[in-house]
């Protein structure tokens, strides 16, 4: 494997591997000497199309305590609607000799038009593109889980998790439901009508239109950023409806079984999709989902480029 | 003017047939010609090649005025005699949009400059196409290119007031209102077909709703005001039904689908690949499947390709970034071919129906769209079912490379063209006096 893309392109096995990998770098990130030399003389370049500072940082950190170089290439302020050229600038990068792409952009396949392009002989891997996947966060939500509801080992058989709110604009989610129905979760969406895509029906997840039924079955609960300005586009009607039914709050968190947990990619709308009570109780991984961010990345950038000067990653990917 | 003898090939019945052609017109067509004068004519060898009538587009895009770039009227029309066409209709979204008098004339002058295909200039209905108010439909009828066809296609003339009195102006020269039939709110940055593959590949939905209500809507409104529309690139199974239901009611409507809606699904998106991004959207295969049966059973009257050439850079992007359209006019015969007479839906008859009289009839192009028979100007289209095409787009005579069949293969090809008697196309090559400009 060359790139990571979508979170379909995983099998089971490659999950496995990155997430037992991910452990092995977050001892790293714990101990004394906080790097391995592992991608020493690479080049990693962070292209990011769209501002996303915590995934920007999160990528930096886990190449540099890889040993790789980083160059942080930052085209905001560009949108596709100026038909700014992707293609130019991944073709500046290559010819700077990037080993690897980390590519964050508006537009859904960009990631995947880059890979397939002759505009990079690089590694690609997707940090986010449009409404389509993200596939590390996939990844360190699964491991998030794993850390706190399977003691950091093995699958995720016999879990039900509910992601909730705004599905139909959410890479986060997409990326979600392919990674964790891979690793045998049982996945419930969550949201009103208007903000489940057309054809969601084929997904490997149930739907559910009614959070507080749905709470007293999951063992984690991943709330979604939902952005104000979708009411423009009637969403939904109000920020207070909104929150009114889809919100997580103290009343919604007694729902929920003792040991269940709660999640967020962030950046959190506090007061709209979960209030200040939830994200910061004791039940709320949020922060360590932060912290395994790094870890995962690590695992994912070693397993991609370490080794193989080909271009084929080491072992398994 | 010289004389031509077509020997080996046969009509669209499938009877064998010499046809002499000389002065611009077909002079005799006979199993065995004796005449001395078309034994003395230059012959072409048409051996197992079916002679059909100049096939008629009714909607292309040759970009001049402002787009020169991309295609010209000049490019366009070899596309078009390469693809088999002897005359095509040129869409009024230019630089200047041709909403005017001399704009419809400047490109009406260049097509008979060019001399290769008739090239006839559709009017816009609004001025600018911003759907607001009426162009000067009548300055436009009454001009040297004697404009039938109006349209603001690439937009949707969304206001039912404007499209109302649109309908009714025409009626005074029997004019055609041709309707791009695209809701615009439901359709806000839309990027691809609404349904499963959509909800994956995280684009934004273009659902077929959005066509289809303006379909409705529009053949209810030309009911009402007793006058003809015409739909543009009809894509959802829902749209066929529709119009089958207006034409059983007696609705003065006529509808055309591309061939790229009648072979590509909306799964070839999932490449991201913006040469496969069109306006309308590549749907589901359950909506090519009603298309090719509506064609079939005449729901839909004609083929028309919708060529719409693009710049390498607004397609060698991302998706959205991307130019929506494909050129279709040189691979148009091989896939109507493919899709609709190698699978038995259709007769050769048929096919010159829909290529050739539906819409020459529909526009009211005088010399276009005749039988094959003495008398008939002599504009044909002669093709060899069993000469496949590998489209390469490297090849193409269109100044534009956005063609999503590049590196496919079809079974049958354009031979040979011939436009009011004379040949563009010979063993499938621009003839030399047709391949300047």
């Amino acid at each position: 494997m060359r790139h990571l893309l979508s979170a379909a392109d995983l099998t089971y096995t490659q999950t496995l591997l990155i997430l037992d990998t991910a452990a092995e770098m977050a001892k790293v990130s714990e101990g004394p000497v906080k790097k391995l030399p592992t991608l020493r003389g690479r080049t990693i370049v962070n292209l990011f199309f769209e501002d996303s500072t915590r995934t920007r940082i999160s990528f930096e950190a886990a190449a540099k305590r890889l040993s790789a170089d980083v160059i942080n290439f930052s085209a905001k302020g560009s949108s596709v609607s100026k038909g700014e050229s992707l293609k130019d600038t991944a073709q500046t990068l290559q010819a700077m000799g990037a080993d690897a792409v980390i590519l964050r952009h508006s537009a859904s396949g960009a990631a995947q038009r880059l890979a397939d392009s002759h505009w990079t002989t690089g590694s690609v891997i997707n940090a986010g593109d449009g409404t389509h996947e993200h596939p590390t966060q996939a990844l360190l939500d699964a491991f998030t889980i794993r850390q706190n509801l399977r003691a950091g080992v093995g699958d995720l058989r016999g879990l039900t998790i509910a992601i909730v709110g705004d599905i139909l604009h959410s890479r986060v989610a997409r990326s979600n439901v392919l990674l964790l129905s891979t690793l045998g979760a049982q996945v419930i969406l969550v949201a009103p009508p208007t903000l489940l895509p057309l054809g969601v029906e084929i997904w490997p997840a149930q739907l559910s239109y009614d959070l507080d039924a749905t709470l007293p079955l999951v063992d984690a609960v991943m709330m979604l950023r939902v952005q104000q300005e979708r009411m423009a586009d009637f969403f939904f009607p109000t920020a207070r409806e909104y929150s009114h039914y889809y919100g997580l709050n103290t009343d919604r968190l007694k729902l929920m079984k003792s040991n269940s947990i709660i999640m967020h990619p962030g950046p959190m709308n506090r007061g709209l999709e979960i209030t200040a009570e939830c994200a910061d109780s004791a039940r709320s991984v949020i922060i360590q989902q932060v912290a395994n961010g790094v870890s995962v990345r690590m695992a994912v950038l070693y397993l991609l480029l370490a080794g193989a000067p080909d271009g084929n990653g080491v072992t398994g990917l | 003017m010289t004389r031509y003898l077509l020997d080996g090939g046969s009509l669209a019945s499938g009877e064998k047939a010499q046809i002499y052609i000389a002065d611009g017109v077909i002079l005799e067509v006979a199993p065995s010609i004796t005449n001395p004068l078309a034994l003395s004519a230059q012959k072409v060898d048409i051996d197992g090649c079916i002679v059909l009538p100049g096939f008629v587009d009714l909607h292309t895009h040759l970009r001049e005025p402002g787009r020169e770039d991309s295609e010209t009227v000049s490019s366009g029309a070899r596309a078009a005699a390469k693809g088999g066409f002897t005359a095509v209709s040129a869409m009024a979204n230019t630089f200047p949009v041709a909403d005017t008098a001399g704009v419809v004339e400047q490109v009406y002058r260049l097509g008979q400059l060019t001399n290769i295909c008739d090239v006839f200039p559709i009017g816009a209905v609004t001025q600018g196409l911003a759907g607001k108010a009426l162009a000067e439909l009548g300055a436009m009828a009454d001009s040297q290119a004697q404009v039938r066809v109006f349209s603001d296609d690439g937009n949707c003339v969304y206001d039912p007031m404007v499209m109302r009195r649109a309908l009714e102006y025409v009626k005074k020269f029997n004019g055609v209102i041709a309707q791009h039939a695209q809701e615009p709110r439901l359709t806000v940055d839309s990027q691809m077909n609404e349904g499963i593959i959509s909800a994956r590949l995280g684009l934004k939905g273009w659902p077929s709703v959005a066509e289809e209500s303006i379909i409705a809507r529009d053949v209810l409104l030309a009911e009402h005001v007793n006058s003809r529309l015409h739909i543009c690139h009809l894509t959802t199974a829902g749209g066929v039904d529709i119009i089958r239901w207006a034409k059983a009611r007696g609705i003065q409507v006529t509808a055309e689908v591309t061939p790229h809606h009648l072979l590509l699904t909306e799964e070839y998106v999932s490449s991201y690949d913006p040469v496969f991004k069109v306006n309308p959207p590549l749907r589901t295969a359950r909506d090519v499947m009603a298309l090719r049966e509506g064609l079939a059973d005449g729901t839909i009257d004609v083929v028309a390709t919708d060529h719409a050439p693009h710049s390498t850079e607004s397609k060698d992007c991302e998706w959205q970034a991307a130019s929506f359209g494909m050129i279709g006019l040189e691979t148009a015969f091989s896939i109507v071919h493919a899709t609709m007479v190698e699978t038995e839906l259709m007769s050769w008859s048929d096919f010159a129906d829909r290529m050739s009289f539906a819409p020459a009839r529909i526009a009211g192009y005088a010399d276009q769209g005749h039988p094959v028979q003495a008398g008939s100007t002599a504009n044909l289209s002669i093709v060899n079912p069993r000469l496949p095409l590998k489209v390469d787009r490297d090849l193409v005579a269109s100044r534009s490379r956005n063609t999503p069949f590049h590196g496919m293969e079809f079974p049958g090809s354009v031979v040979a063209t011939f436009y009011r008697g004379t040949p563009t196309i010979l063993n499938s090559q621009l003839v030399r006096s047709a391949s300047g400009g």
